[in-house]
C-alpha cells in the first residue's frame, strides 16, 4: 500500500546517543551530513566533537536490506577559545560539516565553528611495520652492538584503526559568526560565510582567502540584513547563492567581478500583506538554502515554510510547502520562549523528488513534489522497535481533535528537529533530535 | 478602532518591547558573544513594537479617532538621529509593562507620569518589580520557559540594578539602530 509521501513507508532503523532525558549541553547535535556516497554519516555537536558513522555494506544487495551505521571515528574537532581582544568566548560548537569528494583512500571533511574552519583527514590504518633494525617491538632502542644483520621491516596486519588528523586550519578570516561552508564542484576551493561576508578559500592555502561578498554597511547603524546561508552550485563552479535575513536569495557569478556584491539574480517573493505582524521579519528570515542535486532548483527554509525556486525564475518560488502553519497564530509566545529564532534546515532526496525538514515535538515533514503529498513523522524512543513502520502524525490546529491527533497546545517546543539529512542515493534518512540521531529507512528499499 | 482595542495593542506592544529588551540584555552575557543576526531581528521587533505603541498612544490621545494601521512596520531603514519621543520610553515601558498584565487601567497614568521623572533616580521600589505571573508571560499551552529566558530575566534585573545609568543611557540616548553597534 502506497503511503503518503510517495510510495515510501518509513521504518525505524537505529538510534544513536544517550537514552536519559537529562541532556548534557555538549551532546546537543548541531549538524548532520552524509558523504557523497552515503557510506559515511558525520555529526557534529555543541561540545566540538565529530562522530562519523560508517554503513555496513555486506547485505546491501539482498532484499529487506537493513543498513546499519556504526561508529567509525570520533574526534574533538574544535575546542573553546577565548578572543582576548574582544573579551569573548568562541564556542566550540560545530556549525557545519561538509565532506570533500573522495580522491584517495582517505576521507576528508571540513568542519567549522563560529570562527575557524578545519580540514580533517580520516584515514584507516590496518597494517603496521614490524621488524625494525634499531628498535624492539615495544619501541625500546636496541644496543647497536647486538645488531649483527640487517633486515627490511615488513608490514603486518593489525586491528583496524581509524585516525583523524587536522590537515589544514583556516583561521582569522571571519569577524562575525560563520554560518555556512560549501565545497565547490571544482574540488579545489570552498566558501565560508558569516553574517556579513563570504570568503573564498583554496583547500591548500590557509594563510589567505578572497572576500567575494561583503554586505557590511559603512555605518553599522544602517544594517538591515545579514547573510544566513550560502552554497555553491553543484555543477557550475562559478555560481553560488546566499540567503538573507530578509527572505531574499542572491545568485552570484564569480566571473562577473572579483567582489560579487552585485548579484546576478535576486530571488524574492512579495510578502502577503494579510500575514503582516510584529514578527513578519523574523519568520521571513531564511535559515537554510540548498541546491537540488540536478542544479536546476534551490530550496529555502524560513520559519513556517519550505519554498522551491526555479533558478530561471526570480519573481516567486515554484512551490511552497507549509511546514507548521498552525504556529502562525502562536508567534508571540514562540518569540517569548525563543523558539521563533530556531534555524531549521532542509534537504533533498537523491532524485530531487522529495524534500524534508524538521519541526517541533520531534516531528519532521516530507513533501513529495511529484505526487503533491506530504507526511508528518515522529522520531521518538516509543517508535523505535527494529523495522517498526512510522505512523503518520497529524496536528490538530483547532476545533475538534480527532483520535490520534495531537493539539498544538500539547506540542513540546523543547523537542525540535533542526538537522536532517538524506542519503544521496537510497531512501535512508538521518534525523537529529536534541541529542539523539535517528536513522530511518524505506521499507521497500 | 475602538479605544479598548487600541489600548490592547498598546499593552501588547509594550510587553513585546519589554521582552525584547530583556532578550537583548541576556544576549550580552551569552556564550559566543553577541549574535548579529539575532540582535538585528530583536531590534526589528522592538522598532515595530515601538512604532505601534506610539501610533496606538496617539489614537488613545485623540479618543475615538481611528488610529493608523497598527501592524505597519516602520519602513525607515536607517535612523540617524534619535527621536526625542522614544528616548524615555524604554525605561517607563519596562516598569509599567511589568505591571501591565494585571492593571491595564493604571498603565496610562503611570506611563505618562514617568516620562517626566528623572530616569536616573527612579526609586528602588521600581526595581523590585513584580515578577510577571506565569499566566501572562507563558501561556499555558506552551511548556515552561526555556532556562535561558528565565536566566535572561534574572540577569536583566541584576544588570539593570547594577548599571542602571549605563543601561538607561545606552537605550534612551541611542536610536534602536545604534543598539547593535553599541554593544
Amino acid at each position: 500500500m502506497a503511503g503518503p509521501g510517495g510510495d515510501m513507508q518509513w521504518c525505524f532503523s537505529q538510534v544513536k546517543g544517550a537514552i536519559d532525558d537529562d541532556v548534557a549541553e555538549a551532546d546537543i547535535i548541531s549538524t548532520v551530513e552524509f558523504n557523497q556516497t552515503g557510506e559515511l554519516l558525520a555529526t557534529g555537536d555543541k561540545g566540538g566533537r565529530v562522530v562519523i558513522f560508517q554503513q555496513e555494506v555486506e547485505n546491501k544487495n539482498q532484499p529487506q536490506f537493513r543498513s546499519e551505521y556504526n561508529v567509525y571515528s570520533t574526534f574533538q574537532s574544535h575546542e573553546p577559545e577565548f578572543d582576548y581582544l574582544k573579551s569573548l568566548e568562541i564556542e566550540e560548537k560545530i556549525n557545519k560539516i561538509r565532506w570533500l569528494p573522495q580522491k584517495n583512500a582517505a576521507q576528508f571533511l571540513l568542519s567549522t565553528n563560529d570562527k575557524t574552519i578545519k580540514l580533517w583527514k580520516i584515514s584507516e590504518r590496518d597494517r603496521r611495520p614490524e621488524g625494525y633494525n634499531l628498535k624492539e617491538e615495544d619501541g625500546r632502542y636496541k644496543d647497536p652492538n647486538t645488531i649483527t644483520s640487517l633486515r627490511v621491516p615488513v608490514l603486518m596486519p593489525m586491528d583496524l584503526m581509524v585516525e583523524a588528523s587536522p590537515r589544514r586550519v583556516f583561521a582569522n578570516a571571519h569577524t562575525y559568526h560563520i554560518n555556512s561552508v560549501s565545497v565547490n564542484s571544482d574540488n579545489e576551493t570552498y566558501l565560508s560565510a558569516d553574517d556579513l561576508r563570504i570568503n573564498l578559500w583554496h583547500l591548500e592555502i590557509t594563510d589567505r582567502s578572497f572576500n567575494i561578498v561583503d554586505i557590511k554597511p559603512a555605518n553599522m547603524e544602517e544594517l538591515t540584513e545579514v547573510i544566513t546561508a550560502a552554497e555553491f552550485h553543484p555543477h557550475q563552479c562559478n555560481t553560488f547563492v546566499y540567503s538573507s535575513s530578509k527572505g531574499t536569495i542572491r545568485l552570484c557569478d564569480m566571473r562577473a567581478a572579483a567582489l560579487c556584491d552585485k548579484h546576478s539574480k535576486l530571488f524574492e517573493e512579495p510578502e502577503d500583506p494579510s500575514n503582516r505582524s510584529f514578527f513578519s521579519e523574523i519568520i521571513s528570515s531564511i535559515s537554510d538554502v540548498k541546491f537540488s542535486h540536478n542544479g536546476r532548483y534551490m530550496m529555502t527554509r524560513d520559519y513556517l515554510s519550505v519554498k522551491i525556486w526555479d533558478l530561471s525564475m526570480e519573481s516567486r518560488p515554484v512551490e511552497t510547502y507549509q511546514v507548521h502553519e498552525y504556529l502562525r497564530s502562536k508567534l508571540c509566545s514562540l518569540y517569548e520562549n525563543d523558539c521563533i529564532f530556531d534555524k531549521f534546515e532542509c534537504c533533498w532526496n537523491g532524485n530531487d523528488s522529495v524534500v524534508m525538514t524538521g519541526s517541533y515535538n520531534n516531528f519532521f515533514r516530507m513533501f513529495d513534489r511529484g505526487h503533491r503529498r506530504d507526511v508528518t513523522l515522529e522520531a521518538s524512543r516509543e517508535n523505535s522497535k527494529p523495522m517498526q513502520v512510522l505512523k503518520p502524525r497529524k496536528v490538530c490546529a483547532g476545533g475538534k481533535r480527532k483520535k490520534d491527533e495531537i493539539s498544538v497546545d500539547s506540542l513540546d517546543f523543547n523537542k525540535k528537529i533542526l538537522h536532517t539529512a538524506w542519503h544521496p542515493q537510497d531512501n535512508i534518512i538521518a534525523v537529529a533530535t536534541t541529542n539523539n540521531l535517528y536513522i530511518f529507512q524505506d521499507k521497500v528499499n | 478602532m475602538s479605544a479598548t482595542t487600541a489600548m490592547e495593542v498598546n499593552v501588547e506592544a509594550r510587553r513585546i518591547l519589554a521582552v525584547s529588551i530583556s532578550k537583548l540584555y541576556a544576549s550580552r552575557t551569552q556564550r559566543g558573544g553577541l549574535r548579529l543576526h539575532r540582535s538585528l531581528l530583536l531590534s526589528l521587533v522592538m522598532r515595530s513594537a515601538r512604532d505601534i505603541y506610539h501610533s496606538s498612544r496617539e489614537s488613545e490621545v485623540l479618543t475615538g479617532a481611528p488610529s493608523e494601521e497598527p501592524m505597519d512596520t516602520s519602513s525607515s531603514q536607517g535612523e540617524q538621529t534619535p527621536q526625542p519621543e522614544p528616548q524615555p520610553e524604554p525605561q517607563p515601558i519596562l516598569n509599567s509593562a511589568e505591571v501591565t498584565p494585571e492593571e491595564p487601567e493604571n498603565t496610562e497614568d503611570e506611563c505618562e507620569g514617568e516620562i517626566t521623572e528623572d530616569k536616573e533616580n527612579l526609586s528602588p521600589s521600581r526595581q523590585s518589580r513584580k515578577r510577571r505571573g506565569k499566566a501572562s508571560a507563558a501561556p499555558d499551552f506552551l511548556p515552561s520557559k526555556r532556562a535561558r529566558l528565565e536566566h535572561g530575566e534574572e540577569r536583566y534585573a541584576a544588570a539593570l540594578g547594577s548599571c542602571r545609568v549605563g543601561a538607561g543611557e545606552s537605550l534612551t540616548t541611542l536610536s534602536l539602530n545604534r543598539v547593535i553597534p553599541a554593544f
